[in-house]
């Protein structure tokens, strides 16, 4: 396509020509009115000054006869740019007056009339006036009247005004339609420049602004801003797909080198069964951390996890109590239960259950182990049992699911850390997990419009899983001020 | 027992012949979901393992139209997609058991069993199991062994109840928490184990012939050791 011919087809070019055309009708409509206004406007400003002289000749008439009458329009003829007149007896005989020719007729019909008329000194030429036919008592007739000359020669004028105004409108339209639709063009052009070669891989570019906070300025601030948050979103799953790679080498590690010492060494079918057991156990493991990291994506993703009802949060917290009630108690650990009625959240029973299930799986791995005590007193009794205090309760807008724990706690500059993928702190890397289960319930919270929030117990962790609560026919306020103060009470 | 395997990938489908083979049970394949249909509709299988994604007719369709040829075949329904919408969309459908890819062939081979020992609808279950010397009363929930009535918790009578409803036959982990507990995740510790120990510590107590098994690598099972 030709620069001429892409600059004919951008929008601004065609938006400036249909402007054009409507300007130039308006402008015709607003030149044609004031010529016909003008026109009215004379031909009554005519009227009436011809009506008061024939009113004034009248009276010159009814005072002082015919003679007297022709004697004053011989008088008035004679000044230079003097009105049309004419006396006239009632059988057409001019008297006095500077019109020589009138076309048959006019002069025996009264009234106001536009009509051509000759002077005697036109020699032929007519011309054209508005003109007032009066009857005279006596029989004779008085024509006063104004040559329309002005009136030709205004309209002459105004029709060339629209004319010559026409053609500068539509010069200066299309030159002006032209520049400015140069202008956008340019501007779109090196958007769309840009744009491609972003789209051919270099993501930093950006699109150029002008500064002048048009609409277009406006749209290429938009995409841009649309471009960080891709950027963002590829730069995080860059780092997640790093990470995967990474921690998954590492079992992946784990499998070969057990396989390849099996071949190694065992001798035995009972020690080949064994190293086989143990190949499947850590293909399970892997499994079920793909299994996790799928279930983030997903839950991250917030597209398809499930259909949300109304979920009786106290009953999903006890029902998981009971579940893990027996490891706890294996695990030597006190896990205490408070739960107000009436907490309901909308949302999958199933995320929110795996939710709570992996913050009481975290207390009961990481939460158990005391932290040292500096002194301790001869013979005192046995270290008090640990305790894992979780409770559920109304807050404000929200409801709270509260897991705390007694353990070491996750320091301060660690808690943000810890909601990542694979993140295990120091000391949690020699028991069995993934990293993922924290990931998992932060994940779970922001699907739901929540919050998990990991706080310190003083000593321990209090991790605060807050979701906005549906709103119940009876919410008992008295359990949710009893279970506030449980988390702080630790003892045997 | 004979299995269809309904399923496009190719190395999985005959994996999933060799490993049902080794086992004892005889297994078809069809690589597609027409095909698939055609033979389920022949009859003459005891359970059906279908893809969900499958060419020519997917998974959820195939299972839909058996149904309505009134063909009650059990379906054990295999997915990669595995999230909990999923699984009660394939439930809807009229599947019968759902499990999600990856999945470990123990616990696809102990769902196929239940499945295929499982009575047809409109049998009722019985209201009493009885295993050896356990007595279990649905009814009354009472658990008597050899006359002496053994007390339970209510969730370790749903827990027993489920196991002998399946005696003989291996229980996964899943689908205990699944059908005992109601939740379909991992639940990474060993928490059903646990609850598996008090039980049996319960009902075992002073056995020389104890009742629940742990089979390594699969599940539990509970079974009349001394038949």
């Amino acid at each position: 396509m030709t620069a001429l011919g892409k600059l004919f087809r951008t929008t601004v070019f065609k938006l400036s020509f249909t402007y054009l055309v409507i300007f130039a009708i308006g402008a015709g409509l607003v030149l044609g009115g004031i010529a016909s206004n003008v026109n009215l406007l004379l031909d009554e400003q005519i009227g009436q000054t011809v009506q008061a002289e024939i009113i004034g000749l009248a009276e010159q008439y009814d005072t002082g006869g015919i003679r007297n009458l022709v004697e004053i329009v011989e008088r008035r003829s004679k000044q230079p740019g003097a009105s049309l007149y004419l006396v006239t007896t009632f059988a057409g005989q001019t008297l006095a007056g500077n019109v020589s020719t009138l076309p048959p007729g006019v002069i025996d019909r009264p009234g106001l009339v536009e009509t051509s008329y000759e002077r005697p000194n036109d020699k032929g030429q007519s011309s054209s006036a508005l003109a007032r036919i009066f009857l005279l008592p006596g029989g004779f007739r008085l024509l006063v009247g104004r040559d329309l000359g002005e009136r030709e020669n205004l309209r002459t004028v105004i029709i060339r005004a629209l004319v010559t105004s026409l053609l500068w409108l539509v010069g200066i339209g299309t030159l002006g339609g032209g520049i400015v639709a140069r202008r956008v063009l340019r501007r779109v052009d090196a958007m769309s420049d840009t744009a491609a070669t972003i789209m051919t891989g270099d993501l930093l570019r950006r699109l150029p602004t002008a500064g002048t906070g048009d609409e277009l300025d406006r749209l290429a601030q938009n995409l841009n801003a649309m471009l960080d948050r891709i950027g963002e979103l590829m730069a995080g799953m860059k780092e997640v797909s790093d990470n995967i790679a990474h921690d998954l080498r590492t079992p992946l590690t784990r499998l070969r080198n057990g396989a390849e010492e099996a071949l190694r060494t065992a001798r035995t079918p009972d020690e080949f069964r064994a190293a086989f057991e143990k190949t499947i156990e850590e293909a399970d493991r892997m499994m079920s951390i793909f299994s996790a990291l799928l279930m983030i994506a997903r839950v991250e993703a917030g597209t398809s996890v499930g259909s949300t009802t109304d979920v009786d949060i106290g009953e999903v917290v006890r029902d998981l109590i009971e579940l893990y009630e027996p490891v706890a108690e294996e695990a030597g650990v006190d896990l205490r239960c408070t739960v107000a009625t009436g907490l309901l959240v909308c949302a999958n029973r199933e995320l929110i259950g795996q939710a709570v299930a992996n913050l009481i799986d975290n207390a009961l791995k990481y939460g158990t182990t005391a932290p040292a005590r500096s002194s301790t007193h001869e013979g005192a009794a046995p270290p008090p049992v640990p305790v894992i205090a979780v409770s559920a309760a109304r807050s404000g807008p929200a409801v709270e699911i509260v897991v705390a724990d007694g353990g070491a706690g996750i320091a301060a500059a660690d808690r943000a850390r810890v909601l990542d993928r694979f993140v295990r702190l120091e000391g949690a890397r020699t028991r069995p997990g993934s990293g993922l289960g924290l990931s998992l319930v932060s994940a779970v919270a922001r699907l739901n419009h929540g919050q998990l929030r990991l706080l310190d117990n003083g000593p321990g962790l209090r991790a605060v899983l807050c979701l906005p609560a549906v709103e119940a026919g009876l919410v008992r306020e008295p359990a949710a001020s009893r279970s506030a103060a449980v988390p702080a009470e630790v003892g045997g | 027992m004979k299995i269809l395997v309904i399923e496009d990938d190719a190395e999985a489908a005959s994996y999933l012949v060799k490993a049902f083979a080794e086992v004892g049970h005889v297994t078809d394949i069809a690589s597609d979901g027409l095909d698939g249909y055609a033979m389920a509709r022949e009859g003459g299988y005891d359970v059906l393992v279908v893809d969900r994604m499958l060419p020519r007719m997917d998974g959820l369709t195939l299972i839909g139209g058996l149904r309505e040829q009134k063909i009650e075949t059990p379906v054990l329904i295999l997915s990669a997609l595995g999230q909990v919408d999923d699984r009660v969309k394939g439930l809807r459908a009229g599947g019968d058991d759902y499990l999600s890819k990856p999945y470990a062939f123990s616990e696809l081979l102990a769902r196929v069993e239940v499945l295929a020992r499982r009575k047809g609808p409109g049998v009722g279950e019985p209201t009493s199991y009885r295993v050896g010397p356990l007595e279990l009363d649905r009814l009354s929930h009472k658990l008597m062994r050899l006359g002496t009535e053994i007390v339970l918790q209510p969730r370790e009578f749903r827990l027993l109840e489920f196991l002998m409803k399946h005696a003989g036959q291996v229980v996964t982990r899943t689908m205990l928490l699944e059908n005992v507990w109601d939740y379909h995740f991992d639940p990474q510790t060993n928490v059903i184990d646990v609850h598996v120990s008090r039980l049996r510590s319960k009902i075992d107590k002073g056995s020389d012939a104890p009742l629940l098994h742990t089979i390594r690598g699969a599940g539990y099972m509970i079974r009349d050791s001394a038949r």
